[in-house]
């Protein structure tokens, strides 16, 4: 005997919004969890200080400094050439081999683990090259790991361009270059700027692949050829071998607060998009 | 003629006719040489022939309409005018295309140059989604001008040749999406006014356009007539009528006929222009 | 004219890092890694049980099972949450809904890793190890932590397959009586089933290829687990574990291990790319189609 198609209807969705309503609900646990426990350590002199004995005592300044360096440095390398990319996939080439071992490279790139990026990084950049455990020799490894979503959002809008704009521009005399830079990435920039915030937020908080690479040093970095320890990391090694969880829980809420951030002006970026588009 | 009572059709037609007479068969073209001469021209797609021998001359100072069935073959030859199709890879082509003598197919031309001394109105007007001001200026700041009081001089005399100004002086500012869409196909022609070309190529412009807006632009295009030799590829018969002072018709990939638009209407050489102009096909 | 040609031309240039990074990456690993498989014996490297490094002993079987165990449990919870959200978001929410629960998925994509981890440890562990038994750390906990964290991709890539269904197929199924679950189950997820495959699988390689939230969660005893309620180690904790203090054949052997590890990923992502194949060709036919007509 079969139940009525409206009672399955009515059962199937409660049982989906039951499943959103979990998943929502884990993620605002996680959020709430980690700040209640950790904003009332975040205090001036925890973002000003450097750490004592281990990070048991005192601040989160070199770590904040750190990612910034590393994350900002790995965006300024992987975006233009992933933007690159993107316009040579979308506007100087036809569909065919060449673009398709390039497609290729890309979602490969995409599916590797970051533990096996960090590998790389650490044999490639770290010995090979000799750059040591630094912040470029982080940044470069995470500069090739952000590389394909940079690739594939910037793609995305770019083909979103209408394509009676390139008519036009083609039309009132314009080079290809110039049709590229003036009319295309001007109306695709929300867009590309969201991939790239993105990138920016799955590079701080990336861990696996700058433990290898960036290495763990607990001083401010005067140079890019110095190791720096991330927030990710600080905060994992904190955690983990339970050095100050009030420091800990204080370094994942700085963590927290910064890929909000990064998300929220993505999500702006992607309203705009929506908004400009017309 | 949709819903128009047929009193209204009648009348039309009549003042149509009268239009017809009174215009003066066109002058010939100059000693000088026609503008663009085109010589046994064919194009096609990935092997498929969209124009088979097209040998077609325009005059400086004339309005020739390009008339024809969909998929006659019409905007193609429009837009290999300026070389636009080129950008397709799939296109191919023979034969010539001169203006003033110099063949634009020759592999030397500066194709960006070529388009702004060649300048084209699509069916569907584009405005970039800049401001009025920004897609006025854009030709122009392709072709190098900074200055900016240049710029000033030229969107404001594009924008009166394009009868746009009285209506747009004050919004040079706002987004140029938010005019209407006659303002908008106005814009256009503007914009590519702006480039102070020598040529004007327009595909079907008022084919969305309201009966107001089609008069401002055929208005328009009586005044420039004077400057520029205009091709004007349309899908109505009847504008063809009013707003040229040469037609070609084109069927099939080929030029059918060409002549005086006086001629071509009230007595065409070929059967099959009299039928698609009285309305048997297309 | 020659501007343009170089400009085309670095593009292209720049346009080939990515394939370039892709052989440099393989080959780095390929050539630490194969010597010691060589050395050692391949079936001996993945069907040994034994993992000493110190004493020469480099079996793998354990974290090969670790991971396999861990990514199955994930994939539970990440397919019944995922897919569940995905339907709901593309069949039944109002637009308003969707503006809160679509950047909260992507939020939780955003998440550092570690956080997970660390939630887990915080939360998970204790709940287990007080109400289920066992230490608590084991293949359970990191299964229902990396299936939060795969939840997103499984959403998103879902999402957009049951979106590329032609809205007649709906209106088509509805207007024949149908109820818009009965439509959703029989005509939509049926047509987007290519899509949602693909978005399990590639879930399953994120969950394969996720470190620090298992190394948290996992235990990371050597032993095969015998209940879901064992601790394991996973290839990528492996790595990460050993790889601070390793050297000679053993840092040599933890390459191997990402040569079996990127294997894994590579056999996943090629069914994901066969089987998404068949989606995107109706997509890039309609492209095509585009394309000639201009």
């Amino acid at each position: 005997m079969r139940a009525s198609p409206r009672l399955t209807q009515a059962a199937s969705l409660g049982l989906m919004w039951g499943l959103a309503a979990a998943t929502i609900g884990v993620l605002a646990f996680i959020i709430i969890y980690i700040l209640a426990h950790g904003l009332p350590h975040v205090t001036w002199g925890f973002l000003t200080e450097s750490p004592r004995s281990m990070g048991r005592e005192g601040g989160v300044l070199p770590m904040i400094v750190g990612t910034a360096w590393v994350a900002g440095l790995a965006v300024v390398i992987a975006a233009p050439v992933g933007v690159a990319t993107a316009i040579y996939l979308t506007e100087y080439t036809r569909e065919g081999r060449l673009t398709a071992v390039i497609r290729f490279g890309a979602d490969c790139l995409a599916g590797i683990p970051s533990i096996i990026f960090g590998l790389f990084g650490f044999v490639f950049f770290v010995i090979t090259l000799g750059m040591g455990l630094s912040i470029v020799s982080g940044a470069l490894t995470l500069a090739v790991m952000v590389l394909p979503t940079i690739i594939r959002t910037s793609e995305e809008a770019i083909r979103a361009v209408p394509q009676a704009y390139r008519d036009v521009s083609f039309g009132l005399g314009s080079t290809r270059w110039q049709m590229v830079t003036q009319v295309v990435l001007r109306s695709a920039l929300p867009g590309i700027g969201t991939g790239i915030v993105l990138s920016i937020g799955r590079s701080i908080s990336e861990t696996a692949a700058v433990m290898l690479t960036a290495g763990s040093a607990l001083g401010l970095p005067r140079t890019a050829f110095d190791s720096s320890r991330t927030l990710a990391l600080h905060f994992y090694t904190l955690s983990r071998e339970g050095i100050s969880m009030p420091n800990a829980y204080a370094t994942a809420s700085v963590l927290i607060l910064a890929i909000l951030a990064v998300n929220l002006s993505a999500y702006w970026l992607m309203r705009r998009l929506a908004a400009g588009g017309r | 003629m949709s819903g128009n009572s047929g009193d209204q059709v009648a009348r039309e037609e009549a003042r149509l006719a009268a239009a017809l007479r009174s215009r003066e068969p066109p002058p010939p073209c100059p000693a000088t040489g026609p503008k663009i001469a085109v010589e046994n021209f064919s194009a096609s797609f990935d092997g498929a022939a969209v124009l088979r021998g097209i040998t077609l001359e325009v005059c400086p100072r004339e309005r020739l309409a390009i008339i024809g069935p969909a998929s006659s073959g019409k905007t193609t030859f429009l837009r290999s005018l300026n070389r636009l199709n080129d950008l397709s890879p799939a296109f191919s082509m023979s034969g010539r295309i001169l203006i003033d003598g110099q063949d634009i197919y020759d592999p030397g031309v500066d194709v960006a140059a070529l388009r702004r001394r060649v300048g084209m109105v699509y069916a569907v007007p584009v405005p970039l989604p800049w401001t009025v001001y920004e897609n006025l200026a854009y030709g122009p700041r392709l072709a190098g001008v900074r200055d900016r009081a240049r710029l000033d001089a030229l969107v404001e005399s594009s924008l009166r040749s394009a009868f746009l100004w009285d209506e747009v002086k004050d919004r040079l500012r706002e987004p140029a999406t938010n005019l209407s869409g006659g303002q908008q196909q106005r814009l256009c022609l503007a914009r590519v006014l702006a480039l102070e070309p020598e040529v004007l190529l327009l595909d079907e412009p008022c084919s969305g356009l309201d009966p107001i807006s089609t008069a401002k632009i055929e208005d328009a295009l009586a005044d420039l007539r004077s400057r520029y030799a205009i091709v004007l590829v349309t899908n109505n018969t009847k504008q063809a009528a009013r707003a040229s002072e040469r037609t070609a018709f084109f069927l099939m990939g080929e030029l059918i006929e060409v002549g005086p638009t006086v001629q071509v209407f009230t007595n065409p050489a070929h059967r099959r222009t009299s039928d698609y102009i009285t309305g048997h096909f297309g | 004219m020659r501007k343009e040609k170089v400009i085309a031309g670095v593009l292209a240039a720049l346009a080939l890092t990515a394939i370039s990074a892709l052989a440099v990456i393989a080959s780095f690993i390929f050539k630490e890694g194969l010597p010691i498989i060589a050395k050692v014996g391949l079936a001996e490297f993945i069907f040994s049980g034994n993992w000493h490094p110190l004493d020469g002993e480099f079996g793998i079987l354990p974290m090969i099972v670790g991971s396999l165990a861990v990514t199955a449990g994930a994939m539970v919870i990440g397919v019944v949450f995922g897919l569940g959200c995905a339907v709901l978001l593309t069949q039944f929410c109002p637009p308003r809904i969707v503006s809160v629960i679509k950047p909260s998925i992507e939020l939780l994509a955003g998440i550092p890793s570690v956080v997970y981890g660390f939630m887990g440890v915080a939360i998970l562990v204790p709940l287990i190890r007080e109400h289920l038994g066992g230490p608590g750390l084991s293949v359970l906990a990191s299964s229902v932590v990396l299936g939060v964290m795969v939840l997103p991709t499984v959403t998103s890539i879902s999402v957009d397959a049951l979106q590329a269904v032609p809205r007649a197929y709906f209106e088509g199924s509805v207007a024949l009586g149908a109820t818009v679950w009965q439509t959703t189950h029989m005509v939509t997820l049926r047509a987007a089933r290519s899509g949602i495959v693909a978005a399990v699988i590639l879930g399953m390689g994120r969950a394969v290829g996720e470190t620090m939230a298992v190394i948290m969660v996992a235990g990371n005893t050597l032993d095969l687990p015998h209940s879901i309620l064992d601790p394991v180690r996973t290839l990528t904790s492996n790595i990460a574990l050993e790889m601070g203090y390793a050297a000679g054949d053993h840092r040599k052997a933890l390459f191997a291990t990402a040569v079996v590890l990127l294997a894994i990923i590579m056999v996943l992502n090629s069914i994901a790319l066969a089987v998404s194949r068949r989606l995107p060709a109706g997509r890039q036919a309609g492209r095509a189609a585009k394309a000639a007509a201009r």
